[in-house]
């Protein structure tokens, strides 16, 4: 059965000029599938700005290199792995880490972090002990936990949601960072007669159809398509493929991922632009009688395709030797383009590298969506008579709680570069060789998402953007995980056209490029599509240690609010978590005043101004600074009432989630106020710290007042909830 | 001079670049890579088994990696007197080794855990710890899933009269370690195995941190001193060259 759309089948034939063969029809139907072509989204996607002053590879859609300086790069990748986690959470996720891992090592650089953004539904108790929710979230975070500590990869940072959409479902986006010196980055190069080499763990029948299988909406569990992780291999991989970088006796690197052999074999002869002679009985195996399409499109993890010259070929055999990584010299580079698979003697497959390697674009339609505009107008809702109340509720809710209970089990400090760690900054910050450090952080948020593609896109890039200035870092390049559910519905389409739209907009207005991404679609299930997931990562350069900064607060600080706080509460947890809410005006973002506000804002922390600085976005202003006094065990006394808003209720002020607003606290107030004067932009001073509790006040009125002890055990509970064994 | 600083390398070390470059670069000294395969080390004065997931933890973590070639080596070598550090995994192979008595069993939270915690100086009579003061406490994270320091009464009762125990967690107990044990060395002193990093906070800029997973450590972590386990290693060396 073929996975190919008749359409696709015409084309193929024609471009043939005969009819393919099964093997060859399994092959075509793996890289055609959505999954690794691409089709519905390429035309799109080079709307993306992917240019840029640190830029030294744009996006071909594989690992983009970042120059830092110094002669020094950064890899960066990301990957979703969201069918499997829903099947088989933990393998799904652990195989997940590995194969981003992969693309890293594929550049000839060494992983030196690893982040992950994560999505579940709501962790409800439901009469089963344990809901599927909080299965998934338990297994999932043990899956990437196991992988990254047994390679040696520290996990430093990311997020996680939780909404309804994702019932039975989660996504699993994993980001990986690597580091190395610019003149070793592998340049993928290949000329004939240059040797073939499949390494890594033996190919056996797991995976398969893997990638047709997450290029469908998930009906029925089909777990032969789910990957077995094997986290020791894959660190003898990295290390083997360091050492084989350093002796220079690798030309070109792939990893098998998505669509196995069939995937790698078609897109690396197309890259170097020459053909493949391989024979399939040479390789490795797991399991005997496997027929050529099962080896084509098999997914076992931890493979290495690998391409020597001739001459250095016993060196790179005696480093796999020296770890006792298996591997097969399977066949060589070819003048010619074309890709021939040979089997017991005969040739199975013949066909053009650039034909298997570019499926044809699928046409799909966009149209908006009817309930965007229904879900405009609703009510607003009353405000609680008790809003310390609903700061206590919105620190509980998991969305915005701790989450130490997660990045506890991952070993964030391996390697020595985790400088900011997890839970004390809005961003990780890893240092570098150069004496620079990096800021890197996830940032999504579906229920913007939903409300308003576009804004909501705004958002998660301005707030990426905020978290790395929060850190003391410059934005230099921005990663993008695109989710959504089918394409072939137009509605679902329109919201994928609208999320590129915001993203192209945003970073050309920033003069900041796109240096890598992905896409998934088909991410829905029996009960319906998820909301539109975009997942951006946002990665900073820190000049000068003086810059880092933390959000803990400490004793004898002044604290300002920077930034126009408006009634814009679609979307927010306060709506969603506390009131139960969906519906309303989500954030808008102003390009103007979010560039000003941060260049400030970064011009603070560089006049060594501010002590310490957090962003506001989930839970607004109220949770931003409860998190800050959390954070630092000091408390706080503002007023409401000096900051710039056009609200016109409390509850508004306080959980708002308008973009572009920072808190920053300060021992120099006067001078921070000379400064924010000057340049002209909205801001408040708004109170300073106490010792052992936070106050609200409006207009003389004392409206919140709890103890540091109350903020704390609610912003735990996600952790004692589960700690639960 | 100090004497070369040998590091333990098996497939699945991780941590093995870290104390390397701690040695090296923080400290000056020399030391160096050995492979798991060799059974000669006798260029080397002192060894280091340093943390990570030897042969994948297969089996059981540090069993596989305590019959290689190299632990044939490093056995003979405690036996002349020479210091032996095992940290976190290095720590689990010298048990498996034979070389400490006890075992390292699942953390009692059955999760992995990578925090930082304090610990106390019980010994400071070890080549590891002679530079510190008897009872210093200082700060030092833990990275592990099988923590847990498991001995029964009669070995404990033991270890206790030799002062075999040469760290112990201060404030929590992040493994749930009998006694609250994180570090034990060998009737000679010569050969000690610790759960903790040293090599995760031998430098300032990685102590810049004030998280809320240093919460409950008070303030002294950040007058920590774990680089001292190398120091006193490298001065415990110096001596012996001058003698």
């Amino acid at each position: 059965m073929s996975t190919l759309t008749n359409q696709e089948l015409e084309y193929l034939e024609q471009e043939l000029r005969r009819k393919a063969n099964d093997i060859e029809l399994d092959a075509v139907g793996a890289q055609w599938s959505e999954h690794c072509s691409y089709k519905s989204s390429k035309k799109y996607l080079h709307l993306l700005p992917t240019r840029g002053k640190h830029i030294v590879v744009g996006p071909g859609y594989d690992a983009g290199i970042l120059d830092v300086g110094d002669g020094y790069v950064l890899t960066v990748h990301i990957e979703s792995h969201n069918h499997p986690s829903a099947i088989e959470p933990f393998g799904g996720a652990a195989t997940g880490v590995g194969g981003v891992i992969r693309d890293i090592i594929s550049m000839g650089t060494r992983p030196i972090a690893i982040l992950d953004a994560l999505r579940f539904a709501p962790l409800l108790e439901t009469n089963h002990s344990v809901s599927k929710s909080k299965w998934l979230f338990k297994s999932v975070v043990k899956g990437i936990a196991d992988y990254g500590n047994c390679i040696g990869i520290p996990t430093v940072g990311g997020e996680i949601e939780f909404d309804p959409s994702f019932q039975d479902y989660c996504l699993v986006d994993v980001a990986a960072i690597g580091f190395g010196r610019k003149e070793e980055i592998i340049k993928n190069e290949a000329e004939a007669d240059d040797m073939i080499i499949l390494a890594g763990g033996p190919t056996g029948r797991d995976g398969i159809r893997g990638a047709s299988f997450a290029s469908r909406t998930l009906e029925a569990e089909n777990r032969s398509a789910v990957q077995i992780p094997d986290p020791f291999l894959e660190k003898l991989l990295l290390e083997a493929t360091m050492e084989a970088v350093k002796e220079r006796s690798l030309k070109c690197i792939k990893d098998l991922g998505g669509g196995g052999l069939a995937c790698c074999l078609s897109e690396t002869s197309d890259n170097v632009g020459r053909g493949f002679d391989v024979d399939l009985t040479k390789i490795h195996v797991r399991e005997s009688h496997m027929v050529p399409n099962e080896l084509m499109i098999s997914e076992s993890q931890e493979r290495m395709l690998y391409i020597t010259d001739k001459s250095k070929l016993s060196i790179l055999q005696s480093i796999l030797e020296k770890y006792g990584i298996k591997y097969s010299i399977i066949g060589t580079v070819q003048q010619h383009k074309d890709l021939i698979i040979r089997h017991l003697g005969k040739i199975v497959m013949h066909m053009p590298s650039h034909l298997v390697a570019h499926a044809p674009l699928a046409e799909r339609t966009a149209k908006r969506p009817s309930y965007i505009d229904k879900l405009k107008a609703i009510n607003r809702p009353v405000q609680p008579s008790n809003l310390g109340k609903a700061i206590l509720s919105l620190l509980a809710n998991p969305t915005i709680a701790s989450k130490r209970w997660v990045y506890q089990q991952y070993d964030h400090e391996v390697g020595l570069r985790t400088v900011i760690k997890p839970g004390s900054g809005d961003a990780a910050i890893m240092r570098l060789d150069n004496g620079k450090f990096i800021a890197l952080k996830l940032d999504g948020n579906s229920k913007h998402c939903y409300l308003d593609p576009y804004q909501g896109t705004l958002g998660c890039l301005s707030e990426g953007f905020r978290n790395v200035v929060c850190g003391g870092a410059e934005p230099i390049a921005v990663l993008d995980h695109l989710q959504f559910a089918s394409p072939e519905d137009p509605e679902i389409y329109w919201t994928f056209v609208q999320t590129v739209n915001a993203i192209a907009d945003y970073c050309k207005f920033m003069d900041v490029p796109v240096v890598g991404g992905k896409v998934s679609f088909y991410n829905e299930t029996a009960r319906g599509p998820i909301k539109p997931s975009p997942v951006i990562g946002t990665i900073g350069l820190v000049e000068n240690k003086r810059f880092l900064m933390q959000t803990a607060l400490s004793e004898n600080e002044s604290i300002f609010v920077v930034g126009q706080t408006r009634p814009e509460m679609g979307g927010s947890e306060y709506y969603e978590y506390f009131h139960g809410i969906t519906g309303g005006i989500v954030p808008q973002v102003d390009l103007e005043s979010d560039r000003q506000n941060r260049t400030v804002v970064l011009e603070l922390i560089k006049m060594g101004l501010v002590s310490c600085i957090h962003d506001c976005s989930k839970g607004g202003i109220g949770v931003a600074l409860a998190e800050m006094a959390i954070s630092g065990s000091t408390g706080f006394k503002v007023q409401l009432d000096p900051i710039p808003s056009s609200c016109k209720q409390m509850d508004e002020l306080l959980f708002s989630e308008t973009h572009s607003r920072y808190i920053i606290a300060t021992k120099d107030p006067e001078e921070v106020h000379k400064v924010l004067s000057a340049k002209g932009i909205r801001f408040a001073k708004i109170g300073r710290t106490t010792p052992a509790y936070i106050e609200f006040r409006n207009e003389e009125r004392k409206i919140i007042r709890l103890s540091l002890k109350q903020l704390e055990s609610k912003y735990c509970l996600l952790e004692s909830n589960m700690s639960q064994k | 001079m100090a004497g070369r600083i040998g590091i333990a390398v098996f497939p699945g070390s991780n941590c093995d670049r870290d104390v390397h470059h701690i040695l090296n670069n923080i400290i000056g000294v020399d030391a160096g890579f050995v492979w798991h395969t060799k059974d000669n080390i006798n260029g080397y004065d002192a060894m280091i088994i340093p943390g990570g997931f030897a042969f994948g933890d297969r089996l059981r973590p540090g069993i596989i990696a305590a019959h290689s070639p190299i632990m044939q080596a490093v056995k003979r070598m405690a036996k002349d007197g020479l210091p032996v550090l095992g940290i976190c995994n290095g720590f689990q192979i010298l048990v498996e080794s034979e070389l400490l008595p006890g075992a390292l069993m699942m953390n009692d939270s059955l999760r992995f855990v990578c925090k930082w915690t304090n610990v106390t100086v019980t010994n400071n009579k070890t080549p590891f710890t002679s530079q510190y003061t008897s009872n210093q406490i200082f700060g030092i994270p833990v990275a592990h899933g099988d923590g847990r320091y498991v001995v029964d009464s009669n070995i404990l009762k033991e270890i206790k009269k030799k002062n075999q125990i040469v760290l112990r967690y201060a404030s929590d107990n992040p493994n749930g370690s009998t006694d609250f044990i994180a570090a034990i060395c060998n009737e000679d002193g010569n050969v000690m195995g610790m759960m903790p990093h040293p090599e995760r906070a031998s430098e300032n800029i990685l102590r810049l941190d004030r998280n809320e997973n240093n919460k409950n450590m008070g303030n002294i972590w950040k007058g920590s001193e774990a680089i001292t386990i190398f120091k006193s290693l490298v001065s415990n060396l110096n001596q012996k060259a001058v003698a």
